[in-house]
């Protein structure tokens, strides 16, 4: 906590925006805007800015908007007056000073999370908008340091952290033999060819939570799964430059994600419980290498348990007893509809089950979402604050008597463990892995 | 007075159809064949069953959660959008116009009735201009642009009613009750008035994109 740091209009302390508004010059700017206005887009973009007719209902939408006391500039639309309108109206003759703002606005005043579209009544994308604007700023080189830490690292390693080839295999023998003490032949099958599943983390796994590659592991054990992870890069099925608006690379690691499944000759890839590695396989990489649906099936971690319940191949000692509540992760709820799913996984794993309200599609992000998180301490404590709904949210839950929150998402987890120390709610996070590795049978 | 009369019943009047037409007609075929060259795949994702389902719920009063969380905006923007239509289409002195000039006669609403109705969009017009003034998250975004379209909206409905009544200066009125309402029929294409084409494209394309490919609601 010490060492986030507020923000101010007026002071921006990020490294990478400073560094990048300092090179600018307005002729650069006009130049790279027009190149991404004409080059990249076209009719929707037109489209959503000339139609908006400004009626502030999407504000609503909007846990930014809601949580910091109903401040105008918050609003969806409020942040596209703040970026695109103008740019548009002005032909891209904008100040490095405007760039610098419109950065902090669409780099970390929106999760790119898409509630608003389900608020405006025409249905405007907002969160397209935003990327646009991303886009622009990455094309400009104005991005937030810590984000376009993680972009390099996807660029060197084609990970998000900086996980060197060797520290993969060793984590994963690693994991191997501390989950041998529990299942004395569990293997972590390395490069098998021909496997049912093909099994992605996204790079945070086995840098900070190794456990869970362990856990996914006596899962697949249990259930029987015919399963490989690849030894060599396209492990890491996220995507941290799909958020800087590094389209090229979001496309470079999608490919590589995608042929490794591929060249194994897996059957599916089954990813783990992250959210926006969903959204970049399922939405927005596949779409930019051209394919219309990604070019080898592939399901998230919830539709995998799901399957393991619904077809008993899973049994449990007995269901986790303390109260729990569910957190709707933005990408695979307005982005795969799997909100249906995880309530079946929750009421078959757990004993008791509240809900949160607004809830499904309705629920507010974490406020990690959309590369916010990833953006780092100079943004932290504004990212919490800008969480006051999500945090009555958890207040209003956990007064129904709920302990657990289960957040099925990685992002989810760092923005839901920031809100819940902040405000002092004293609810404890898990992932659905958890509670299942926690129930379940450990197979002989 | 008379010349006036002429001018605008005459030629400003086939000015106005014609801007309307061909501009509604320019834009839309710009912006198809904008989309058809730069954003191809949003015809992929075009799904008419899902399409539809967003329209319909869009459509229907109440349906959808931000309608249910916003009760007063709802009622009227729904009233203002029906009378709007209503009104001046089916009045008993622009159908008996439409039958001298073209020769086909439809039904007609009673006087009275007319008459709420352009109250009622009067009405609307100075409910959004109040929320546009007091509202902080739409006076944020609100141009003179907006309030310029709402006194283009209004005006027609306004004067109509002057003139109906027939209150003082009504005979001037009447001019300007017309020229407004070509005034309004005209800047349909160039300005955000254009949403009553657009609508149905970009809350189907949102539409289908969640319901076909998100698998989510999107209302």
């Amino acid at each position: 906590m010490s060492d986030s740091k507020p923000i101010t209009e007026n002071e921006i302390d990020d490294k990478g925006i400073m560094a990048g508004v300092e090179k600018l010059s307005p002729e650069k700017i006009e130049r790279v805007i027009n190149e991404v206005i004409t080059a990249e887009t076209g009719a929707k973009l037109k489209v959503y800015v000339d139609t908006c007719v400004h009626c502030g209902l999407c504000s609503e939408g909007c846990h930014y908007f809601i949580s910091r006391d109903r401040d105008p500039k918050f609003s969806p639309a409020g942040k596209v007056k703040q970026t695109l309108w103008e740019i548009m109206r002005k032909r891209g003759r904008v100040s490095p000073e405007f760039i610098k703002n419109a950065a902090v606005v669409a780099y970390t005043q929106c999760n790119l999370c898409k509630r608003c579209a389900m608020y405006c009544p025409f249905g405007i994308d907002i969160a397209y908008v935003m990327s646009v604007m991303r886009r622009i700023c990455h094309k400009l080189g104005v991005v937030p340091l810590y984000i376009q830490d993680t972009a390099h690292s996807h660029s060197v390693t084609a990970n998000q952290m900086w996980v060197k080839d060797d520290e993969w295999i060793d984590t994963l023998m690693w994991q191997e033999e501390e989950a041998r003490d529990e299942v004395s032949n569990l293997r972590i099958p390395l490069d098998v060819e021909g496997s049912d599943t093909f099994y992605s983390v996204i790079g945070p796994e086995p840098k900070y939570r190794a456990q869970l590659i362990y856990q996914a592991a006596m899962i697949m054990e249990a259930a029987g799964e015919s399963w490989t992870m690849p030894s060599s890069p396209g492990w890491d099925n996220s995507d941290m430059c799909m958020y800087t608006g590094d389209y090229e690379m979001m496309e470079r690691l999608k490919k590589v994600h995608f042929e490794a499944a591929i060249r194994l000759k897996a059957k599916r890839i089954v990813m783990g419980e992250c959210g926006h590695a969903f959204r970049s396989v399922y939405d927005m990489g596949n779409r930019a290498l051209g394919w219309k649906m990604p070019p080898i099936p592939i399901i998230h971690a919830i539709e995998y348990y799901h399957e393991i319940f619904s077809k008993e191949k899973i049994k449990i000692k007995k269901k986790f007893d303390r109260p729990v509540t569910l957190h709707d992760p933005c990408n695979i709820v307005r982005g795969r509809g799997l909100h249906h799913m995880a309530r079946e996984v929750v009421n078959a794993t757990c004993k008791t089950f509240i809900e949160m309200t607004p809830n499904c599609e309705h629920n507010y992000c974490c406020g990690a979402g959309g590369g916010v998180i990833n953006c780092g301490p100079p943004f932290k404590n504004e990212r919490v604050e800008s969480s006051k709904a999500k945090a009555e949210q958890l207040f209003a839950a956990k007064a129904k008597g709920a302990e657990v929150v289960i957040a099925p998402c990685h992002n989810c987890h760092g923005g839901l463990e920031d809100i819940i120390h902040h405000y002092g709610i004293d609810m404890e996070l898990k992932f659905l892995g958890d509670i299942i590795y926690e129930i379940m049978e450990i197979p002989e | 007075m008379h010349d006036i009369y002429s001018l605008v019943t005459g030629p400003l009047a086939w000015l106005s159809f014609a801007l309307f037409l061909g501009g509604s007609i320019f834009r839309f075929t710009s912006l198809y064949r904008l989309a058809q060259k730069k954003d191809s795949a949003v015809f992929e994702y075009m799904s008419l069953r899902y399409a539809l389902r967003s329209i319909a719920h869009w459509l229907t009063p109440f349906a959808t959660r931000n309608m249910r969380l916003n009760p007063a905006m709802t009622v009227v923007t729904f009233a203002f959008h029906i009378c709007l239509f209503i009104a001046p289409l089916f009045l008993f002195a622009h159908v008996i116009l439409i039958q001298e000039s073209f020769g086909f006669h439809f039904p007609t609403l009673p006087n009275a009735v007319a008459d709420i109705l352009s109250i009622i969009v009067v009405l609307s017009c100075l409910f959004f201009a109040g929320r546009r003034m007091f509202l902080p998250e739409v006076k944020y975004l609100t141009t003179w642009v907006d309030i310029a379209i709402l006194v283009a909206v209004a005006a027609p409905f306004f004067t109509g009613f002057w003139v109906y009544h027939q209150w003082a200066g009504f005979q001037t009125m009447t001019l300007v009750h017309i020229f407004s309402g070509e005034l309004m029929i005209a800047i349909i294409p160039f300005t955000k008035l254009f949403h009553m084409f657009l609508f149905p494209f970009i809350r189907g394309y949102i539409g289908s994109e969640f319901g076909n490919v998100r698998m989510a609601k999107d209302w």
